[in-house]
């Protein structure tokens, strides 16, 4: 193919990706690795790459939206970020040293992850208890707007999620993924923060995170401009239009639909490593 | 509590301003860049398949920049996506500078390590 072709293909490629991502919630940027790497036969360098750039470009666009209908909450994020940023870069580190097949495993593994986790029930987060003592030194306490009040929430296991957050920012960098299902785990099941914090708050946290790898991954040549170029723009004018469509689609359904679409690409992922396809 | 309560609504729109105008800055770049690009030798043919790393040229922030004002189109793109890129870590100032004016020294504390954590990943690698 020339490099017109890969472009249009691409680009039309990440834009229905970073659309569908939008419309279910789980963001472009976890199916663009297996899409270029199994149905273009992009090293997997190369995808990760392509994939980090499009994944702070999402975030930054849509965390501008949260930050301006103050969900987010900026002091749990901040405080965090210092547990993603590190973890991005051992990531990226390790994803240099890391033979393709072991990365495409891995890869294999989150996406199976991620798709479970957009398909599980969400409980209510508590909003009464004991404070927690770490949380009320570093103020992670919060409220949340609900029906034009403010309700206060609390911010439990603060060294549990500040753990998961290495773990997540770790695979950020390892894979040059967002890892928001896992951050959101960390947030919503261990710091039982509400999931309307944490999804925002998450997303918040992303940019940050991937631009902590993003340096590590051009320096060693991860970024192919001709490849990131159709990619990132794709994925933003994918995500834009369906954060438009969000409030009149059946986002159930779509996520479901989406689910078995990371799920199967997770499956590929795997085999296609054991079977010596990557290599 | 301030920076998150709706007592702040100034500072948290001036954030979302800057991220919004940062990744729509970068995507016109990127875009410029795939124009001059795809114009110069959109029918090159290319293989991503095995991976030699991108030049060196491509690799680092003084090479990017110099490459760019001469118009090579890789470059530009390049250099978009070193705007993006900044576009995060810019957000991180901006939080030091709304702590400090709040004077909340433990949070300025906080985003202080994560400013050198990525001005780390940024610069650190350089050589």
């Amino acid at each position: 193919m020339n490099q017109l072709e890969i472009s249009g293909f691409l680009g039309a490629a990440s834009f229905l990706a970073g659309f569908l991502g939008a419309l279910s919630g789980l963001g472009g940027g976890v199916v663009i690795v297996p899409l270029l790497v199994l149905a273009f036969g992009v090293d997997i360098h190369y995808a990760m790459g392509a994939s980090l750039v499009s994944v702070i470009a999402t975030s930054s666009g849509a965390a501008a939206a949260y930050v301006r209908e103050g969900i987010s909450n900026i002091r749990i994020g901040m405080f965090l970020e210092i547990a993603t940023t590190i973890g991005a870069i051992v990531g990226a580190l390790l994803a240099s040293s890391s033979p393709t097949r072991l990365l495409a495993v891995v890869f294999g593994i989150v996406l199976l992850y991620s798709a479970g986790m957009s398909v599980r029930r969400r409980k209510p987060a508590a909003t009464d208890g004991p404070p927690d003592r770490i949380a009320r030194m570093l103020r992670l306490d919060g409220a949340m707007p609900v029906d034009g009040d403010w309700i206060p929430y609390r911010t439990r296991r603060v060294p549990l999620g500040f753990g998961l957050m290495f773990g997540a920012g770790t695979l950020s960098g390892l894979l040059g993924i967002g890892s928001g299902a896992v951050k959101v785990l960390a947030m919503d099941e261990a710091m039982q923060i509400p999931f309307k914090v944490s999804t925002t708050t998450s997303n918040f946290m992303i940019g940050v995170t991937a631009a902590a790898s993003a340096g590590i991954f051009l320096s060693r040549g991860y970024i192919q401009p001709g490849l990131a170029m159709p990619v990132t723009l794709g994925v933003l004018a994918g995500s834009i239009l369906g954060a438009r469509f969000l409030t009149r689609a059946k986002v159930k359904t779509i996520r479901i639909i989406f689910a078995i679409v990371i799920a199967s690409l997770g499956v590929e992922m795997i085999y296609n490593a054991f079977s010596g396809r990557l290599s | 509590m301030q920076v998150l309560s709706r007592n702040d609504s100034a500072i948290d729109k001036r954030i979302g301003i800057l991220l919004r105008v940062g990744v729509l800055l970068s995507a016109a770049v990127i875009a410029l860049g795939g124009l001059i690009y795809l114009s110069q030798s959109g029918t090159a043919i290319v293989s991503y398949h095995h991976f030699v790393g991108a030049p060196d040229g491509l690799r680092f922030v003084p090479q990017i920049v110099r490459e760019a004002l001469r118009g090579n189109g890789l470059a530009v793109i390049q250099f978009g996506i070193l705007l993006l890129i900044a576009t995060p870590v810019a957000r991180v100032v901006f939080s030091v500078i709304a702590f400090a004016l709040e004077r909340d020294w433990l949070y300025v504390a906080i985003s202080c390590i994560v400013l050198a954590v990525l001005i780390y990943s940024l610069i650190g690698h350089a050589a």
